[in-house]
């Protein structure tokens, strides 16, 4: 503000970029191509390309409205204290002009570019998103990220429903792996900044239920994600090899839960839990890469069993 | 007092600001010609070759 009592903005295009979320944003991108791929549906490659696009901008979009409602936690939180609008960089006005136009853009553009059912769960995801989780579940309930991982869950959906305009089983499994992934991969977070999340009030399982019970909860989410992530293949949706890397690496996310679980409450270092975070994108990503290359290597005929 | 304003009154922009002005219109016309190539491609992907097979 100057002394005419205005405001001129210093807010680089960057700025506004990083209100999107680029990280979260390739995440979704990555996986709502898998989905599209994976469907096996004869689609234009550029109504692909531009349905990913505009995929992404939704997501984005949820970002910002997430950026423009949690300025005063991301304030307190050394993890989100830089982003542009605890930094005082955006004004708070203006990330949820920014992310209320680009959800309705990218919602009405995926409508036109692929069809309404994915524009709709488009629309659903980032009003779960901005509105449930940010709004409702974060603030209120430990089990806020549990059921808010539905919203980083869809994109696979969208992805599909894009190219065919369809739900199907193997979109639904899709977002079950990502959706029961979330609890441990985000609990290892919160175990070692439960700190930052005390700090700003978030009621975070391990703040709220203790360390003992959150290490427990986060095992039988990472069996449970191991055993959907090899349904595509007992349900012949994908090939045997897939099936024994799926095993493979939810062998590996169930071994680092379980050094979790053994995990002293005097380590203060938290060594396993910066180790499952980290596997656990690995998992994430090499498992939906898996899919993919299993798909387009089944689209060419390449026999995999 | 002069009726006509003086030529600096009005807002001074510094530097930062007016290269910041500048990253941001720069940004945003850029998403609105992307926005304008991606739905002439959409059309004519959507309407197929037979859009110029049509009585005249």
């Amino acid at each position: 503000m100057d002394d005419a009592g205005f405001h001129v903005s210093e807010a680089s295009a960057g700025d506004y970029l990083a209100l999107l979320k680029p990280r979260v944003m390739s995440l979704v991108v990555f996986t709502a191509l898998v989905g599209l791929v994976t469907a096996q549906a004869a689609i234009n490659p550029l109504i692909a390309i531009f349905s990913i696009l505009v995929i992404a901008v939704g997501a984005g979009a949820s970002g910002a409205l997430n950026m423009w409602y949690d300025a005063d936690i991301d304030a307190v939180m050394t993890r989100t204290v830089t982003r542009p609008v605890p930094a005082g960089r955006v004004l708070a006005g203006e990330a949820l002009v920014f992310g209320i136009f680009l959800s309705a853009f990218s919602v009405m553009a995926l409508g036109l570019i692929a069809n309404w059912l994915a524009a709709g769960l488009l629309a659903f995801t980032i009003f779960f998103y901005a509105v449930i989780y940010t709004m409702w579940l974060k603030r209120w309930t430990p089990q806020n990220i549990v059921i808010g991982g539905a919203a980083g869950a869809f994109p696979p959906m969208i992805g599909w429903a894009a190219a065919t305009g369809q739900i199907s089983i193997e979109s639904v499994i899709q977002f079950f792996i990502i959706f029961l992934w979330t609890p441990p991969h985000f609990w290892a977070l919160a175990l070692f900044k439960s700190d930052d999340y005390g700090r700003a009030g978030v009621p975070m399982m391990p703040n709220v239920a203790g360390e003992a019970s959150t290490k427990r909860q986060m095992f039988v989410y990472a069996v449970l994600t191991a055993i959907v992530g090899v349904l595509p293949s007992v349900l012949g949706q994908a090939s045997i090899v897939f099936g024994v890397l799926a095993a493979g690496l939810g062998a590996g996310f169930v071994w680092y839960a379980w050094k979790v679980l053994r995990m002293p409450e005097s380590d203060r270092k938290m060594g396993p839990a910066k180790a499952l975070f980290g596997y656990s994108l690995v998992y994430l990503f090499v498992i939906f890469a898996g899919l993919l290359v299993d798909s387009v290597l089944a689209q060419f005929g390449v026999p995999l069993w | 007092m002069v009726s006509i304003m003086a030529d600096d009154d009005g807002v001074k922009l510094t530097k930062a600001q007016k290269s910041a002005r500048r990253s941001r219109s720069l940004a945003t016309a850029l998403a609105l010609v992307a926005f304008v190539v991606i739905m002439y491609v959409v059309t004519i992907v959507k309407l197929g070759p037979d859009v110029f097979i049509r009585p005249l």
